[in-house]
């Protein structure tokens, strides 16, 4: 048992690396798997928009950390060595891709069908319409809440302390074990997290007042 | 790959999980309870005159959403202590788990507000009504009916992020899993059938939430969008 010092500040810091790529990680895999996901959607073949809403409510419906304990205890039983990095990022990844899907989806279907319409009159294909008509005016909606669920994002990798893997909030608990000063610890690890945080809340409810001049409601855990 | 599932395995631990589902369920809906009444509370010092009181909400709901719940949970549960408070491990499930919805439903209850016409109020006022009147009668009610979808995915996300309160050993759904899977080493199975649990608590939830907001909002029933 020491002290908590400015050494295991560092330490933290350190461990917050990890924090940020495992979110960058969960970010791009989320917001690739997402944009499939949303296609599927409002794709006009039944079978693939009942499949990505299958697998949308069930991702939506049943916890990270459970989605996270399967893809952990999967992997090893494929035979792979157990690293909890791997599984934290397929976890977050197809997590974070269900939420991506439901916010662009909900982008795209703000934008009036009679851009739709109008596209399809002059002769482009239903993909030219999305790729140079619609997509490019559903990016405005679309980007606050996915900002403000990057956030989400950012706390939900606390989740990878849990199989083990050391990133910030294991760190913390790796530090609180040596020094045994449970408060300080954690509030530094608070502070960690915030900083993090908080800016990107900030630059979404920035971007929503921008693009509505109204506040939204900004859901998550 | 040649593993074969069994789920009889887990099965078999049926009461357990039973057990697991009831507290997971106690658990939310103390903490839902709980977190709305902070979240009207804190809505209302929100949009408060008193510049103080607009500040510490305000600090409450950016320090809570901006730093994960697992955090909040050691801090109330090993920090807690340090200061001569000590918790089991429910109770700083459960105070975490509130502490945590009722930042939220501050900036649900506030937008619901806030949505309410300055006439409404003005009425009141003309009416002789008191202030604190108009916001339990006037303002309040219409407000919470209004954000009522919001505030009730929000309850369910809660209720799903409260597996990770495990991590401190409380004793809910996703805990029990755990000590499941530690005797019978079935942890696929034990996950899975833990996963369509929690999917069975998710639409449980939904329905309840839904028929409270048909009991509460008669308005709305009328107008037929409940």
């Amino acid at each position: 048992m020491r002290t908590f010092t400015s050494h295991d500040i560092l330490f933290l810091l350190q461990a917050a690396r990890w924090t940020l790529a495992l979110s960058l990680l969960a970010f791009v895999g989320g917001g690739l798997g997402g944009a499939i996901l949303a296609v599927g959607r409002i794709s006009r073949v039944r079978a693939l928009r009942s499949l990505a809403s299958l697998y949308i409510q069930v991702v939506q419906g049943t916890p990270l950390l459970i989605q996270l304990f399967i893809w952990y205890f999967g992997i090893s039983l494929l035979g792979a060595d157990l690293s909890p990095i791997v599984a934290a990022a397929i976890a977050l990844t197809l997590y974070s891709s269900a939420f991506f899907a439901e916010i662009w989806r909900g982008a795209i279907q703000s934008i009036a069908k009679g851009q739709w319409e109008s596209a399809s009159s002059l002769g482009l294909t239903r993909f030219e319409t999305l790729w140079y008509v619609i997509l490019p005016q559903s990016l405005r909606p679309a980007l606050p809440p996915t900002v403000g669920f990057m956030v989400q994002i950012v706390k939900n990798t606390s989740l990878a302390a849990l199989v083990g893997f050391v990133e910030l909030a294991r760190a913390g608990q790796l530090v609180n074990n040596i020094t045994f000063q449970p408060l300080p610890v954690f509030a530094c690890v608070a502070v960690i997290y915030f900083a993090i945080c908080f800016p990107l809340s900030a630059l979404s409810r920035w971007l929503e007042r921008r693009t509505h001049g109204h506040r939204q409601l900004v859901r998550g855990t | 790959m040649s593993y074969t599932f069994q789920f009889g395995e887990v099965l078999r631990y049926w009461p357990l999980l039973v057990q697991g589902a009831i507290n997971t369920l106690v658990f939310s809906v103390i903490a839902m309870v709980a977190g709305l009444a902070i979240g009207v509370v804190g809505a209302s010092c929100r949009i408060s005159s008193s510049r103080v009181l607009r500040a510490i909400a305000g600090a409450y709901v950016e320090v809570v959403r901006n730093t994960p719940l697992l955090v909040q949970l050691f801090l109330f549960y090993f920090g807690l202590p340090a200061l001569g408070l000590r918790l089991s491990t429910s109770q700083a499930a459960i105070l975490a788990l509130t502490f945590n919805t009722g930042a939220y439903s501050t900036e649900i209850v506030r937008a619901g507000i806030e949505s309410i016409h300055r006439s409404q109020i003005e009425a009141s006022t003309s009416l002789g009504i008191s202030r604190l009147q108009t916001f339990l009668h006037v303002v309040l009610p219409q407000g919470l009916e209004r954000v009522y979808p919001a505030l009730a995915s929000q309850f369910v996300l809660m209720m799903l992020a409260s597996s990770v309160v495990s991590a401190i050993g409380a004793e809910e759904l996703t805990a029990y899993g755990n000590r499941i899977q530690s005797e019978n080493f079935r942890a696929m199975e034990v996950f899975f059938v833990c996963a369509a649990v929690y999917l069975g608590l998710t639409y449980l939830m939904r329905v309840l939430l839904a028929a409270v907001a048909y009991v509460a909002f008669p308005r709305r029933r009328a107008l037929g969008s409940v």
